[in-house]
């Protein structure tokens, strides 16, 4: 669960957080492109340390560091499926590039998860909705996303109220072999999904009667605007993109390995 | 028997809401915890069934550490109903969600049937024994989750919020019923805003305040005490403020039982028309 608490936005203010969400967003995007783009050790690490003085910017770094720790996990499946793979294809040895490519993979996972892991640390859910309204997108699809993300904190709670409403009754979730295990959570899913749809139905009925649509055309209080911040993160996120592809075009990228053979 | 000693009680958030209390609640009486919202009233009686544990101090439930054990062994002993019976319905049946805790607790198939029966009858859900509790209204389904618990029939039983959403009728049966378990030597505690209910039942009050008892006492004492039931943000029951506002009549100032004021009343009314 703590890779979720290491997405949920805080309202504080920093340049991080003042930007412009749709710029940041396409900053994600060129982040994960150019994650895509390498499988070599040495550019992941650099993407991986590009991100840093964002996130000391806009000092979330302990939420950050908790969304690193809750990848862990999966960051782990991923090293040891990679170094396994290799161990049987290279002949049951572990060689020095196998266990680099093992790394860069692991490293190249981090790193997305590093690029989300700011963006939603950093975006409130209002500041995304208005960002999805002024690209276009329908209102009624922004306000369900918007929503939806606003109420995850609500629903984590009252799974929480649940668990201990069926515990007083006796609800053992340890219990049992793995599918009995499974099986001990439909007494916490059931309420719990139905909680949600009850309480969409009276959000929605609570909204009408507060003439929700009642307008066509709707207008904001707040309006994003570019400014120089948004300017210099365009920048800086073309400048990695061009250099990611120039580099992996006609750049021979040493492997760690060799590098670290060569040092004097 | 309860036994609480000087705990403290932290959430992972830091709010603290226990501030080193200390309780016995013996078995067979009736307790009433009342105070304002936020005064850790519910966070006092998870401690009853070990849903939380004290961060300082000890909750021993007939002298088990509730530290010591799960809280389905604690269950087992302390039945506890929720405020929202909708955070625990999930069968299809009226019937099958009485079941569930009985088997969990490992009951025989026999025994889980004539329990079930029993409580459906306790509680008047017999003709519903087939229906789905989410076709039931408000008020039936917080009889099903009350049902649900009775069923194992706990020596303890806690009540979170019993008289929301039921109407005068099934407050009466509530009533009743909670009388009843007195004669059977059970613990009742329940947690409530309403102070009518508790004026009528007459049972011990607790109040309580940011995460410490103010007052421990009848009900006649505690709640017709105007110094401490302001800080527990509780009015006194209507008949003492009756009382409270006819000083000139000489009426004495602890009284919450309607019979026993229309009595001194007409008494008092006698006096003064001779």
């Amino acid at each position: 669960m703590s890779v979720f608490s290491g997405l949920k936005f805080r309202k504080v203010s920093s340049p991080i957080h003042n930007l412009d969400p749709r710029m940041k967003f396409v900053y994600v995007c060129a982040i994960f492109a150019a994650a895509i783009l390498f499988s070599e050790l040495l550019p992941l690490v650099i993407l991986f340390l590009i991100q840093i003085p964002f996130v000391l910017l806009a000092s979330v770094e302990r939420e950050w560091l908790r969304s690193m720790r809750g990848a862990a996990f999966l960051a782990t499946i991923i090293f040891l499926t990679n170094i396994g793979a290799a161990f049987f294809r290279d002949g049951y040895v572990f060689t020095a590039p196998s266990v680099e490519g093992a790394v860069a993979m692991t490293l190249r996972f981090m790193v997305l998860v590093e690029s989300f892991s700011v963006f939603f640390l950093t975006t409130s859910p209002d500041h995304l909705g208005l960002a999805l309204e002024q690209t276009r997108v329908p209102y009624e699809f922004v306000f369900a996303f918007t929503t939806a993300v606003r109420f995850v904190p609500v629903l984590a709670e009252e799974a929480q109220t649940i668990m201990d409403a069926q515990k007083a009754r006796g609800l053992e979730l340890e219990r049992g072999n793995f599918l009995k295990r499974i099986r001990n959570y439909i007494p916490i899913l059931i309420p719990l999904i139905i909680g949600a749809i009850r309480r969409s139905l009276e959000l929605a009925e609570a909204m009408e009667s507060r003439a929700w649509g009642a307008t066509k055309k709707r207008t904001n209080l707040y309006v994003l605007k570019m400014h120089r911040g948004d300017v210099v993160l365009i920048a800086i996120t073309f400048g990695i993109l061009a250099t990611a592809v120039y580099a992996r075009l006609f750049v021979r990228i040493p492997p760690v390995n060799e590098l670290l053979r060569n040092l004097p | 028997m309860i036994v609480v000693k000087d705990v403290h009680f932290t959430y992972p958030n830091g709010i603290e809401a226990l501030k080193g209390i200390s309780l016995a609640v013996h078995n067979g009486e009736f307790v009433a915890i009342m105070g304002q919202n936020g005064a850790g009233k519910t966070t006092l009686v998870k401690q009853f069934n070990g849903l939380l544990k004290p961060t300082k101090g000890t909750v021993l439930v007939d002298d088990i550490n509730t530290t010591k054990v799960s809280v389905a062994t604690l269950a087992r002993n302390v039945g506890f109903v929720f405020q929202n019976p909708d955070h625990q319905l999930f069968s299809e049946s009226v019937e099958e969600e009485i079941a569930f805790a009985l088997r969990n607790f490992g009951f025989k198939e026999t025994v889980i049937k004539k329990r079930v029966t029993w409580a459906l009858n306790l509680l008047g859900l017999t003709q519903y024994r087939k229906t789905s509790p989410f076709m039931l209204s408000g008020g039936e389904r917080k009889r099903v989750a009350l049902a649900s618990v009775l069923a194992w029939n706990p020596r303890i039983l806690i009540l979170d919020e019993p008289t929301i959403g039921q109407d005068y009728q099934q407050k009466e049966k509530l009533r009743q019923f909670i009388l009843q378990m007195r004669t059977q030597r059970k613990t009742v505690i329940i947690v409530t805003h309403d102070v009518e209910f508790v004026a009528e039942c007459n049972p011990r009050v607790l109040l309580m305040r940011d995460g410490q008892i103010i007052a421990d006492g009848e009900a006649t004492k505690t709640l017709t005490d105007t110094d401490v039931v302001t800080k527990a943000s509780i009015v006194p029951p209507q008949i003492a403020q009756i009382f409270l506002c006819l000083p000139n009549m000489e009426l004495p100032k602890n009284v919450i039982d309607v019979y026993e004021a229309r009595e001194i009343l007409l008494k008092t009314l006698e006096r003064k028309t001779k």
